[in-house]
């Protein structure tokens, strides 16, 4: 698709008048679906989907238009110039935009990782016997994804890979569960049917009776999986400038007054990695690393450019919602192997869910334990709990609460799709904390 | 060439082939702090093309709606039905795609061209100076989304359905800041089936002179109380309660176990229908697709089921869930057209639509002139459940004091939590048709992969007692 983007994008370039600066963008995905229940098939199918996207700015004013390709050089060229027309057509009636990002060109990236994905033909004989005797359900999706955007000062971006993830829970008969995500961009079968054996086995752990906690506070370790849903509230009204900016923040308490969560925890952005690219939706492209939070201490936010024009700050060319894109929580320096026995009595947390702010402003959070959750005494586990909701702050549970940070950081991939597969994920470790507040 | 042409020349070894054209226009015009901060529109178009081979669907989205496209896509669809049909989870046979033909069209005031891009956002700069009422408001933000859908569904066993449904939602919000109280009021980013009269000015000054002038109520406000009291919830916060903890517990997929690794499962069981008292005697709760103006109102679902009106819970029993006729298959439980996909792109699954709580006999005054010390509570801000939709939490942006059958100060940040059942069990008064307001939400997320869809909740304004109340951090 990468030569076909930019053969399209070269013949609109040339099209555009002096007072207009264009910026195109695609974005697709060919990726097999197997949707599984009880290790069976529910639904399968595929989707080769192709959104072409052009945003026009001519005398500060700017529109957008986003159609879906028919991946026929004639028809979908047609198409391209159809809309763009539109958006000439309607431009001149809007009115300015005093902070209108006028693209530029910062250099050009050009990314594109393949892999050894399993064949579709193979697919459901390669997945499905390891899952036998035990009721699994969940998504499997393998293809590849791809992202490009140019504009008229003559940057060029690309990135594409080719990814695959099994996202499954397996279920005892007393309906707990385990979580799991077997994912990557190299195919081993072995490999494959060694994690979801060992998947088998964590799900022996929850043959027990639960134990019914009552709400309160409790010691609680959060493993790697519930600790990234809680960074990804961050995303949400945290580390954006703007929502600072405008009042919808938990990190206003940071920025005003200068509150500090724990020595022990620091968050960057890092595309390192390069699971991610790291030109954002107008292609700009983000340093390497982002300090965010270190040590505690608020460094810096996600900027946009548009932001940065809107309040005379410099860009560090966030994406324009200013979410986070790569992030990595540092390590600390439990082992995983002393963790039970540094928790001592306490709850162990492998999974959170449904998480909201409660109180963005105050910096609360709640939601739901989930999965593989246990009551632990003397360092022991003792039984897996029944769910319980949670209620609590960053700065209690990233900040004065935060005992300690395990030594690993762990990659929680980013298995959603809505609108289309999602990229990356969340690196972190798990914490103890000296108090969690369970409240239903 | 047109979908039944296609499907005539399509020579395919399948027991049954479906072809559904979905094509989306949606444009977001949003002003904020009087700038303009989106002119966009999304166009979404491309074939669903479903399978049926030996007892299992297979499926195939595909964006080239050329004949060829289709016909590769068939083929794709047929491969993957065919290798997967001695692993299914449930033989189906040609009965969950019944044969229908018919229409349905969105009946509106002032059509979609009837105001241009220059003009929305004139009406939506407009709004920006009605709401920034006072130099304590730090930002404000005025949105429009218009959203024209064209379905074309036709079936190799002669269904034709086409279907046009236009959406039209606003918002309208203000940030205001006292010291180091900050509180955001907003008219709660609903959605109608309708035209664009949705924009008539002196509709959206009055909906800005409400946000605008209840948001610096907010921050000179009191802190929610903490307890057990009565709760009175407003037709918008009921929108969410009603779609969090009945819809999505009620849907029969989920019991039936499919959503157990993204959603969740359900506290319902099969055995519950016609069983379980949901809620007190005055709760009634429909499945009404058919409802003028609902968000979700439409004649067929994406398998081609004829849409009507049902009960749900009558007189606070269980009677039926929200499964179509795959899920009937699969459970017995008697079907509702609620067969739903976003897109092209993804299959249909067991979706909520319009869900809504039917009005009881009780005015406004005669609610709050019971509760002796309570809280009532507008627009919701803030939702959380737990995986099998029994514990909740939720907040709203706005609250008022009720003390001895009176309302009398606003209150900040107010919230409830509860589980499902006792909650339901509590409903102690339910508002007449007088406190009926229908609303609905573009952002009912479900399903693997993922799908986010609109959905319709109507309701009057409900008292529910001794239920958990509390207030910020």
């Amino acid at each position: 698709m990468k030569e076909y983007f930019f053969s399209i994008s070269e013949k609109i370039m040339n099209c555009i008048s002096s007072d207009e600066h264009i910026t195109l963008s695609i974005n697709g995905e060919n990726s097999e679906f197997i949707r599984i229940n009880n290790a069976k098939v529910r639904q399968i199918g595929t989707v080769s989907d192709t959104e072409f996207s052009i945003e026009l700015i001519k005398n500060n004013r700017k529109i957008g238009i986003s159609f879906t390709l028919q991946r026929n050089t004639e028809k979908d060229l047609e198409l391209v110039m159809k809309h763009l027309q539109v958006l000439r057509n309607n431009i001149d009636s809007l009115p300015e935009d005093p902070h209108c990002v006028i693209p530029k060109d910062y250099g050009s990236l050009d990314e594109e990782y393949k892999g050894e994905l399993l064949s579709s033909k193979d697919s459901i004989s390669a997945l499905l016997p390891v899952m036998q005797g035990v009721d699994l359900t969940g998504i499997w999706a393998s293809g590849d994804v791809f992202i490009g955007n140019s504009n008229s000062a003559g940057q060029r971006n690309w990135f594409s890979t080719e990814t695959f993830s099994l996202d499954y829970s397996l279920i005892n008969p007393l309906k707990k569960m385990v979580k799991e995500t077997y994912a990557g961009t190299q195919w081993n079968q072995s490999d494959y049917e060694t994690f979801v054996n060992l998947s088998k086995e964590k799900l022996l752990m929850l043959d027990q009776k639960s134990k019914k906690l009552d709400p309160g506070s409790y010691r609680t370790y959060i493993a790697s999986a519930g600790v990234s849903d809680l960074v990804d509230m961050f995303s949400w009204g945290g580390v954006s400038e703007n929502a600072i900016r405008k009042g919808r923040s938990s990190f206003i308490k940071m920025r005003d007054h200068k509150q500090k969560l724990s020595p022990c925890f620091s968050l960057k952005e890092d595309f390192s990695s390069g699971i991610v690219p790291r030109f954002n939706g107008s292609g700009e492209i983000a340093d390497i690393e982002l300090p965010l939070i270190i040590n505690g201490a608020l460094k810096n936010t996600l900027v946009s450019t548009r932001t940065a024009n809107e309040y005379k700050l410099e860009s560090n060319f966030a994406s324009e919602g200013e979410y986070l894109r790569s992030p990595v929580m540092g390590e600390g320096s439990t082992s995983e192997d002393d963790v039970l026995s540094q928790l001592g009595t306490g709850v162990y947390l492998s999974n959170l869910h449904y998480l909201n702010w409660s109180d963005q402003l105050g910096g609360r959070v709640t939601g739901m334990t989930r999965y593989a959750c246990f009551w632990v005494e003397g360092g022991q586990i003792i039984s897996p709990i029944e769910d319980m909701r949670f209620d609590d702050t960053i700065y209690n549970f990233f900040g004065e609460n935060l005992e300690s940070v395990t030594d690993k950081a762990r990659l929680n991939p980013s298995v959603g799709t809505y609108g289309g597969r999602d990229l990356g994920g969340v690196h972190c470790p798990g914490v103890i904390l000296s108090s969690f507040q369970l409240t239903l | 060439m047109n979908l039944k042409e296609m499907i005539s020349r399509l020579d395919i070894n399948a027991d049954w082939i479906g072809l559904r054209e979905y094509k989306e226009n949606t444009t977001y015009h949003v002003i904020r702090d009087n700038n303009p901060l989106a002119n966009e529109t999304e166009i979404d178009h491309g074939v669903m093309v479903e399978v049926l081979k030996n007892g299992q669907f297979g499926y195939s989205g595909t964006s080239d709606i050329s004949f060829n496209g289709i016909r590769k896509a068939a083929d794709m669809a047929l491969e993957s039905a065919s290798k997967a049909s001695d692993h299914s989870i449930f033989p189906f046979t040609k009965d969950v795609r019944p044969k229908s033909q018919g229409s349905y069209e969105t009946p509106i005031e002032l059509p979609f061209d009837s105001l241009s891009a220059g003009e929305i956002n004139n009406i939506l700069m407009s709004a920006n100076d009605w709401l920034k009422i006072d130099d304590r408001i730090m930002s404000v933000t005025a949105m429009a989304m218009l959203v024209e859908t064209k379905i074309n569904y036709v079936c190799s066993n002669g269904s034709d359905i086409n279907q046009r449904m236009n959406i039209v939602g606003s918002d309208y919000s203000a940030t205001a800041k006292n010291g180091d109280i900050i509180q955001t009021r907003s008219d709660g980013r609903s959605g109608n089936q309708m035209g664009l009269e949705r924009f008539n000015q002196d509709l959206v000054k009055e909906k800005c002179e409400k946000v605008s002038s209840q948001v610096i109520e907010l921050i000179e406000a009191e802190q929610c109380p903490t307890g057990t009291m009565s709760l009175v919830l407003a037709p918008d916060q009921m929108m969410l309660q009603i779609h969090e903890s009945i819809g999505h517990a009620l849907e029969i997929d989920r019991i039936l176990g499919d959503e157990r690794n993204y959603a969740g499962w359900s506290f319902v069981n099969l055995e519950d229908f016609g069983n379980l008292k949901y809620g007190s005697d005055i709760m009634n709760v429909t499945f009404d697709p058919t409802i003028s103006n609902e968000m979700a109102s439409y004649g067929f679902d994406d398998g081609g089921f004829k849409a009507s009106k049902e009960h749900l819970i009558k007189d606070g029993t269980l009677l039926r869930g929200l499964g179509a006729l795959e899920s009937q298959a699969r459970s017995d439980i008697p079907a509702v057209a609620n067969f739903r996909s976003c897109s092209w792109n993804r299959a249909p699954i067991d979706r909520m639509a319009n869900l809504n709580l039917e009005p009881g006999a009780s005015s406004f005054d005669d609610i709050i002139s019971s509760v002796e010390h309570g809280v009532y509570m507008e627009t919701n801000r803030s939702w959380s459940i737990d995986d099998y939709r029994n514990k909740f939490q939720f907040g709203s942006e706005y609250g008022k004091l009720i003390e001895n059958g009176k309302v009398t100060k606003t209150l900040r940040d107010p919230n409830y939590r509860a589980i499902t059942v006792p909650f339901w069990n509590s409903l102690t008064m339910v508002g007449d048709q007088s406190t009926f307001e229908v609303h609905g939400t573009p952002n009912c997320g479900k399903g693997e992969p993922n799908q986010v869809i609109r959905v319709g909740h109507a309701s009057p304004t409900c008292l529910f007692n001794n239920i958990q109340v509390f207030g910020g951090a």
